[in-house]
């Protein structure tokens, strides 16, 4: 066995090792977080009004909140757009890359075939506006720490990666397959020797590593806002 | 009085629509801040007299106390984005420029000491992750700022996630308290409360003898003879309106008793607890409690059917928290809690007051309504107050729509804040609510909160806006036929 064969092994099981760790440190980091939520009990009512008076209707209301982002639209137009477009391209992005994970791959992420190129791009352009806006404006700018350039520096870099290996250095998708399902079924096998994909993929990790001890979190908190997902309840209405 | 940069910052509100964010000014209101408490008020609200020996310790741990009883607090330490959404909705930021009132960074300084002893990260490294130590740099840095918030929500309404500053400055005040920092205005008219009933010190005897004084005057101007009961034993309704309505809003007053007069509801104040306002929210939960829990026995004392609060905004916000903190209502007749607001908007749409009313008796203002926050922010009052003054005025204006309803500004002076030492601060912030009330031409400004009515009149005639400041009832009150 040459020196290169023995290091690829010894790469290959260590990213196998690094893959399951992150798998874990999302799932149980992000179980342990919004458990945490769960169960701190929320004393006082404290909805922000106009608020919904019923279950189902604050239900609508953080449901919105996911969704379109009111609350922004109210408070800064080109922020709302920029931020708008580049969640809905993430979903888009996360969408199409089922079809790596699963088989048989599910319609929704066939169906996204068709806008997933623009998606990618929109979702690096949209990214590069944040950061923009980030540096541009006084106020972002004070507000701003390494974190905050952090976490849009690392999902930059899985895009910008991510088009590459779309449009440039082609990797082969039998290839990943045959390692994203090794690695899910239990029966991990060596990556594809591609240097950019395992570039992407490895960042990819340390994202999903991150994401429960950042403030990427908001992408699960925010089901846990009680301003927003509580129903203005409080006052008994009776016939007088 | 130190003064801000007075370029104001609406120009023209209603066509725009938007506020200009100021230029970053590093420290511009660093220097307001309020008076510490004297040990003589902390002693009857059983706070420190003194900041406590080992007060970084106990205040990490008060912290990490709040984060296991309060949902939103724990939420919101973790999920904000810094976006900067929020940056330019606070009045205070929008009136001094000061970085640190940007609602967002205010709630960074809780969060970095947060993350310092309570996140993995920003104990391993603390810079890294924004992460500061509870020193004395920080504590002054929150004694200064969660004393130049309102609580005034604002923010949350433009927050993607709804973050509540509100609900950060006051976790940051009640750690505070534990440590045995607090402000002598807040302490002192808590203690009023423990010992006279109300945040203003009025004693029972003068309480009573106001209320004769204002029988008398009502009289002498309508010739009718309406009454201004106090302590009334089996009345049907208890009254809980602000101290001030008694002594500096008297035209409030005498609106509640003409409209209680010509429904003829036998209703009645309390000399126990002769007072909405809570100050206990500016405070801590302990103090919240025994305040609120006043009115409920006030009106278990006098047997009462119902509880209605009056025109204060920071008394409807403890109000809608009363059957979670003080107990079931279930003895009382509902809706409860409720509101002075509510009441008559109930009335209006009923006919009770139909062929009462002379809304021409107002002819001679042109009225706009200030949305106080707590009412409309959280009590979920926003169309009543609206739906009386359509019924009492003739002309009635509102202002630009990105400052009512719940995008209300605040007056600049509630949470805590109604206290001469924050002067400079407290006019700084009244400026974009000033800006829009000169932008309708009103010349009267209707709103149903005391800290609002003591705040605005200053805060209108350092902005040269020529209003006259009164309640929403007192309107009500002039065009009542008695």
């Amino acid at each position: 066995m040459s020196t290169t064969t023995a290091l690829w092994a010894l790469f290959s099981a260590a990213l196998v090792g690094l893959s399951y760790f992150a798998i874990l440190a999302l799932v149980i980091g992000l179980a342990w977080r919004l458990l945490g939520y769960l169960r701190t009990p929320m004393p006082l009512p404290t909805a922000v009004t106009p608020a919904p008076t019923s279950d189902a209707g604050a239900a609508v209301r953080v449901a919105g909140d996911v969704l379109i982002f009111p609350a922004l639209f109210r408070a800064d137009k080109a922020l709302w757009v920029g931020a708008w477009l580049f969640h809905a391209a993430l979903f888009v992005i996360l969408t199409r890359h089922l079809r790596y994970f699963t088989y048989p791959v599910p319609g929704i992420s066939v169906a996204m075939s068709s806008v997933a190129l623009w998606a990618g791009y929109l979702f690096g352009l949209a990214a590069l506006y944040l950061m923009w806006r980030r540096l541009a404006l006084p106020r972002t700018l004070y507000l701003s720490g390494l974190p905050d350039y952090l976490a849009l520096i690392l999902l930059g870099l899985i895009a910008g990666t991510g088009i590459l290996l779309r449009y440039w250095a082609h990797v082969y998708l039998v290839d990943v397959k045959a390692f994203t399902l090794g690695l899910l079924t239990l029966r991990p096998v060596s990556p594809p020797q591609h240097p950019l994909f395992l570039l992407h993929f490895v960042l990819a990790l340390a994202l999903m590593i991150y994401f429960p001890f950042s403030k990427l979190l908001h992408a699960g908190g925010v089901f846990f806002s009680p301003t927003r997902n509580q129903p203005y309840e409080i006052q008994k209405r009776a016939k007088r | 009085m130190a003064k801000f940069d007075e370029t104001p910052i609406v120009k023209t509100p209603a066509v725009a629509g938007v506020l200009k964010p100021p230029d970053l000014r590093e420290g511009a209101s660093a220097s307001v801040k309020c008076w510490p408490s004297k040990p003589k008020d902390t002693s009857q609200i059983d706070l420190p007299p003194e900041r406590v020996p080992d007060w970084q310790t106990r205040g990490v741990a008060a912290l990490g106390d709040l984060l296991e009883k309060n949902q939103a607090l724990r939420v919101f330490m973790d999920i904000c984005v810094r976006c900067g959404a929020c940056a330019d909705k606070c009045h205070f930021y929008l009136g001094t420029g000061d970085p640190h009132n940007m609602p967002v960074a205010r709630a960074e300084l809780l969060r970095s000491v947060y993350r310092r002893y309570y996140t993995a990260g920003g104990r391993r490294l603390p810079q890294a992750n924004n992460a500061a130590a509870f020193d004395e740099k920080m504590l002054e840095l929150w004694y200064t700022y969660f004393y130049q918030c309102s609580q005034c929500r604002r923010c949350s309404v433009f927050c993607p996630y709804g973050i509540d500053t509100a609900e950060i400055t006051a976790a940051a005040r009640e750690i505070m308290c534990a440590i045995g920092v607090s402000t002598k205005y807040v302490t002192e008219v808590v203690a009023k409360v423990y010992q006279l009933g109300n945040n203003l010190g009025i004693p029972p005897a003068a309480w009573k003898d106001n209320c004769e004084f204002l029988e008398e005057d009502v009289q002498e101007q309508t010739g009718a003879a309406i009454r201004f009961p106090v302590d009334d034993q089996g009345a049907d309704v208890l009254l809980v309106p602000p101290s001030a309505d008694n002594f500096a809003n008297t035209e409030t007053m005498i609106g509640y008793a003409k409209l209680f007069h010509v429904l003829g509801v036998r209703w009645t104040t309390s000399t126990y607890c002769n007072e909405g306002g809570n100050f206990g929210l500016f405070l801590n939960y302990d103090n919240l409690k025994k305040v609120n829990n006043r009115i409920l026995t006030a009106a278990r004392m006098l047997g009462v059917k119902t509880i209605i609060w009056g025109e204060c905004g920071h008394a409807w916000r403890a109000g809608i928290f009363t059957p979670a903190l003080s107990g079931p209502m279930e003895m009382f007749d509902p809706p409860y809690p409720y509101h002075i607001s509510q009441y008559t908007a109930a009335m209006l749409r009923r006919g009770a007051l139909n062929g009462k009313l002379d809304k021409s008796a107002n002819d001679d203002k042109i009225v706009t309504y200030h949305d106080p926050c707590n009412p409309a922010r959280a009590g979920q009052l926003i169309e009543e107050p609206r739906e009386i003054l359509r019924a009492c005025c003739n002309r009635f204006v509102e202002m630009p729509a990105s400052t009512i309803r719940e995008k209300t500004f605040c007056c600049g002076a509630g949470g805590g804040m109604l206290t001469d030492e924050l002067m400079p601060v407290r006019m700084a912030g009244g400026k974009p609510r000033a800006m829009a009330v000169k932008h309708t031409g009103a010349n009267f400004l209707a709103t149903i909160c005391a800290i609002c009515k003591a705040q605005l009149p200053e805060a209108m005639h350092y902005w040269d806006a020529s209003v006259e400041v009164g309640g929403v009832i007192q309107l009500l009150g002039n065009a009542l036929k008695v």
